[in-house]
């Protein structure tokens, strides 16, 4: 083959090579730039959550709630705390909002019984660690999901998010998920399996169908539960969580990480 | 080339029986592993990383540290590292493929692997330290092997792998340093989320990878009629000298600024590491014994008279690597999830069947060492060249 | 020297096509039986990812006729029993999905 033909072969190969890394690499840029946050649409619903802290001082209302979510979704009873699975928990004020604890707070206060879960943050860094995009931010209603299809195990997210939100399935969960007496599970959500990431996701499968997030319902139905938990769109000014954020003093967990939680508690 | 793997004395065939059973061991707990879950670990709810990505953390260093003597001979003419580059090379192979075995006995779901490849995600560092580590093994073995087969055939080697060396220098350096952003891009882990945890990677690594890479041109200068030269070994001891002490100075710098600000998001991890915390004290022994030795390496190391003396060198180089390996292989990654997002302590050991796997990987990483080192010094033996 | 040959011949006991037990009261799948025999994980890969990662719930089929994307809520209403119906087909050509690892089988397998 003669110098020319080579030399544009050569050149030929390369910019073959080029345009085919080029562009993907111009968009991985461009999408590693936004971090895996979701596009700014203000008219997106973003579901919230807003938990009155003194409605849910009460054991009752607690236990409704944390049972209510782990038997619709199957979870795993583990009683190990090493390898608890929850998705919804009772954890003392001091651990779940360090950073509203100061010199002068009283004992009662500091271990005052508060619920945890999922922030399903406005930029969830579980979010932009994740290798696989097994967890991702919904464009559609805000909620950080998961797909346990798609989950390696890596745990990645577990060591990125501050809140200690995420749980992972050390071994086979099955044993552990409360069955009727006939041996039928709870409830028809899919258990999971040993090695992947778990955690709560707002019950997407009930708002599906219009329903309310299990632990809502269920601490509405007992007694002082009344306004216990508010679910609603934070961007639809007229929903109860619009109103309670503009008519009630609200904090939220380690707000100066940025993170932009969506869960809110009265104080 | 290759067949010279399957040369070798009783001593060579003892190495890689002894490895290989150790690989065994490790692959029978892995099984163990692989039906029961990761329970059968040492990691829970609050220490979701542990053993193994912490080996991973420090064998990205030690793959790293190739550059420091590839850097000298290709881009600067430093003909004394000549012999002990593909050294460096074949070092940085078996630590990336170490790496990757750390890795995948580290997911729970190991068979979902490709899905990194299959899903890429942009945003995530680690999407990008599994390319990069991947590029960096590819790049290392085929300028190894294409540079070794030309010194045996008594040639030049082909044009087009000097772009390849040139792009590795840089490459390495990116390998450690996506390595270390896996850490300090997190908001959640305060102890992790320095500036300065790339650069600790980077001078750690450059004092663990050639004080490994002295102690095996050592051994290999025993074993075989191969002599790196007084020269080489006396600049990587050098280089290990002061990026032992720019370490030093990096851990000193941190804990300033953990211990004079005293604020508990700073100071927490540091006091758990130094003097335990909320009665919890497992690391407490591990860390004092680390820096100690790392003072102790730091000092004599920078005196001539001391580093340039094999017999004090070797035993500096095994403090070297305990030191580090201590630093990155033993508090690093566990430290960063105490205390919990939760404020909560929750301690680390690692289970035997942990210990098992990891111990497994490392016999396998050397044994993939051994062979490729026994072809160096087999061919280098033929072509009597010493 | 013919004799395995010979042995083999009309000795095979006859591994037909797996005998699968149909759902009493339905008489129509989602879609057609030939494409769900070639392309039903295709048409669950494609459910889950509509639910999963697009929130939605309900699928159009070519009949038109609409139906809520769930293996649980939807397949398994009418194919209830796993092991008569879908492992006999998995069992004969030897393929281990793993999808009941989660997701729950009505009771009574």
């Amino acid at each position: 083959m003669d110098e020319s033909r080579r030399t544009f072969l050569k050149g030929a190969g390369l910019t073959a090579v080029g345009l085919g890394c080029g562009f993907p690499i111009l968009d991985a840029a461009a999408s590693a730039l936004q971090g895996g946050e979701r596009e700014q649409d203000t008219l997106a619903t973003q579901w919230a959550m807003v938990v009155d802290v003194e409605k849910c001082l009460a054991d009752n209302v607690r236990r409704a709630c944390t049972e209510a979510c782990h038997a619709e979704h199957n979870v795993p009873d583990i009683t190990e705390r090493d390898d608890e699975v929850k998705w919804i928990w009772t954890e003392e004020y001091q651990h779940v909002l360090p950073d509203q604890v100061h010199g002068g707070t009283p004992e009662a206060t500091k271990t005052m019984p508060v619920l945890a879960l999922c922030n399903h943050c406005d930029k969830p860094p579980c979010v932009r660690v994740c290798p696989t995009g097994a967890t991702w931010k919904r464009d559609s209603d805000g909620i950080v999901m998961m797909d346990q299809h798609r989950c390696i195990g890596c745990r990645y997210c577990m060591a990125a998010c501050p809140y200690g939100a995420r749980s992972f399935n050390w071994k086979d969960p099955r044993p552990f998920v409360r069955t009727k007496p006939n041996g039928e599970f709870l409830s028809d959500y899919p258990t999971r399996t040993k090695g992947v990431v778990e955690k709560c996701n707002f019950c997407s499968e009930r708002l599906r169908e219009g329903r309310e997030p299990a632990c809502v319902e269920a601490a509405r139905s007992v007694q002082g539960g009344e306004g216990a938990l508010t679910f609603g769109d934070r961007s639809d000014p007229e929903s109860e969580v619009s109103r309670l954020l503009r008519e009630r003093y609200t904090i939220a967990r380690k707000i100066s990480l940025g993170t932009g939680p969506n869960v809110f508690y009265i104080v | 080339m290759l067949e010279n793997a399957f040369r070798g004395g009783k001593g060579y065939w003892a190495l890689l029986g002894t490895l290989g059973v150790l690989i065994l061991v490790g692959f029978i707990a892995w099984m163990e592993q692989f039906t029961e879950g990761l329970q059968v670990t040492g990691m829970n709810r609050d220490v979701t990383w542990g053993l193994y990505i912490a080996q991973f953390t420090f064998l990205v260093g030690v793959a790293a540290s190739a550059v420091m003597v590839v850097l000298p001979y290709y881009l600067h003419d430093y003909k004394a590292f000549g012999k002990m580059v593909i050294l460096g090379e074949f070092l940085a192979v078996s630590a990336v493929v170490m790496c990757s075995l750390f890795i995948f006995v580290d997911m729970g779901m190991p068979t979902r692997v490709m899905n990194v490849m299959l899903h890429p995600t942009p945003n995530s560092v680690m999407f990008w330290d599994s390319v990069v580590l991947l590029g960096y093994l590819l790049l290392n073995l085929v300028i190894g092997v294409v540079t070794f087969d030309a010194e045996r055939k008594g040639a030049p080697p082909a044009a087009w792998v000097k772009p390849l060396i040139y792009l590795s220098i840089p490459w390495a350096i990116s390998i450690h340093t996506v390595t270390a952003f896996l850490y300090s891009g997190l908001e959640a882990r305060p102890f992790w989320m320095t500036a300065i945890l790339a650069p600790r990677f980077l001078a750690s690594a450059f004092a663990s990878g050639p004080s490994l890479l002295i102690l095996l041109a050592l051994i290999a200068r025993r074993f075989s009629s191969f002599d790196p030269g007084k020269h080489a070994i006396q600049k990587l001891a050098l280089i290990v000298a002061y990026a032992m002490t720019v370490n030093l100075f990096f851990v000193l710098v941190e804990l300033f600024t953990g211990v004079y600000s005293d604020m508990p998001h700073h100071l927490h991890a540091f006091e758990y590491l130094f003097l335990g915390l909320h009665g919890s004290a497992a690391l407490v022994p591990w860390v004092w014994t680390g820096q100690l030795i790392a003072v102790g390496c730091v000092v004599l190391l920078l005196m001539p008279r001391v580093r340039n003396q094999e017999k004090y060198l070797a035993p500096l180089c095994v403090a070297v690597i305990v030191a580090i390996w201590i630093e990155k292989g033993v508090a690093m990654v566990v430290t960063g999830f105490i205390p919990s997002p939760m404020g909560v302590v929750t301690e680390y050991a690692p289970t035997a069947p942990e210990v098992a796997i990891t111990v497994g990987v490392y016999a396998f990483g050397f044994f993939v060492l051994s062979v490729l080192y026994k072809v160096v010094l087999n061919v280098r033996d033929r072509l009597g060249v010493t | 020297m013919a004799f395995p040959v010979l042995y083999a011949l009309g000795a095979s006991g006859g591994a037909g096509p797996p005998e699968l037990e149909m759902p009493e009261e339905a008489t129509e799948c989602v879609e057609n039986t030939p494409l769900m025999q070639a392309n039903h994980m295709d048409l669950l890969a494609q459910w889950r990812n509509a639910v999963v990662r697009d929130g939605e719930r309900e699928y159009t089929a070519t009949t038109g006729q609409t139906y809520v994307m769930s293996l649980t809520g939807t397949c398994m209403d009418c194919h209830d029993n796993r092991e008569t119906f879908c492992q006999r087909c998995h069992d004969y050509a030897n393929v281990s999905p793993r999808c009941w690892d989660c997701h729950v089988e009505p009771v009574g397998n």
